[in-house]
């Protein structure tokens, strides 16, 4: 097996498949039915992008792992997501931050990913950065409708900012499968997108008026399967049916 | 917390080119950009429309049902009113 090309996969669709179920934890409890339904539906998006990488690692794996196996009967050191996408959903201030942190990376990651000399890569990127484009509107208009709305809004994801701030960094750590992958021109070279991240980042912080974190100490540790103390509790809903009902479908 | 309620909008969806937009249904938003991105989010993401307008509900001026007599009953009884007097031959379709 192409075990780089494998872990490479991984280590892009558990960002989209961990992402996906904090956002999937807010259908029937968001803010606004209208908001909830956008959140559900990006949720959705995620999850869809997930099964394309997952069957393409299934084939890859060709031992009988399935997707679902892939995605839901892992431990948790096995997961490679970046540490920001389990950060919890504290309050909708910091559902929006999260994701639009993300959003801005993904859209460029993809982006280069479109260039990939792996067909199949290439062809889910195409595939996804029509979502993510959407994505990233979604959340960068909230952030500027938050930042610039209430001085209430703006103390909260002003807050939810900062916080989350010293996670963005993880984004651009390149693990051994990257490195491999890059070599072989399918991998994106992810310390390559840190400038036009932190510039694009900046430009909507700048709109939303709020105040870009100078603060240069950052988590790292998810790409890597050490997670924080958020992820065991995430993993456990997710994982719930599967390990209660083992191969159950419908 | 302000619990201010985002205004009301109606949506019109355009399901496919040629057509002519309908009446979807409402929404709450803050406003006319808000109200587009939560119609795609509400009414068009199982390919629904190729198009979409809002308008905030307020701008409608809707007939009273009170005056539902004299707006409407008046034509119901002149039957001349209606191009049924006609012998439509049988080429012409979808009459």
């Amino acid at each position: 097996m192409k075990q780089n090309l494998y872990n490479y996969i991984l280590g892009i669709a558990d960002n989209s498949l961990i992402l996906g179920q904090r956002m999937g934890e807010l259908c029937g409890h968001g803010p606004s039915l209208e908001t909830d339904i956008a959140c559900t539906n990006i949720s959705l998006d995620l999850f869809g992008q997930v099964r394309s990488y997952f069957q393409y690692a299934s084939k890859l794996a060709g031992d009988g792992r399935t997707e679902d196996d892939i995605a839901m009967l892992r431990q948790e050191r096995e997961y490679v997501n970046v540490l920001l996408v389990e950060q919890p959903n504290t309050d909708f201030a910091y559902t929006i931050a999260r994701h639009f942190l993300f959003d801005v990376y993904h859209l460029l990651f993809l982006t280069e990913l479109e260039k990939s000399k792996d067909l199949t890569l290439s062809a889910i990127a195409k595939k996804c950065i029509k979502e993510v484009r959407y994505h990233e509107r979604f959340t960068s208009d909230w952030m500027k409708r938050l930042g610039d709305g209430t001085a209430e809004s703006k103390a909260k994801i002003q807050e939810a900012i900062n916080d989350l701030w010293t996670y963005t960094d993880e984004l651009f750590h390149q693990t051994k499968a990257d490195k491999a992958m890059v070599a072989e021109g399918i991998g994106v070279d992810v310390t390559k997108l840190k400038d036009a991240y932190y510039e694009k980042v900046n430009e909507v912080l700048t709109e939303a008026t709020l105040e870009t974190p100078e603060s240069k100490y950052f988590q790292k540790g998810g790409k890597k399967g050490i997670h924080t103390e958020h992820m065991g509790y995430l993993l456990a809903e997710l994982q719930y049916m599967q390990r209660a009902y083992p191969n159950m479908e419908w | 917390m302000s619990t201010k309620n985002w205004p009301l909008w109606e949506v019109f969806v355009r399901s496919k080119n040629g057509l002519e937009h309908r009446h979807f249904g409402s929404l709450h938003a803050a406003d006319a950009d808000m109200a587009l991105e939560n119609a795609r989010d509400v009414y068009t993401r199982r390919n629904e429309g190729v198009s979409i307008w809002v308008v905030e509900s307020k701008n409608i001026t809707a007939s009273n049902p009170e005056h539902n007599g004299e707006m409407f009953e008046p034509a119901q009884d002149k039957v001349y009113r209606h191009p049924t007097f006609y012998d439509l031959p049988d080429e012409v379709k979808h009459m």
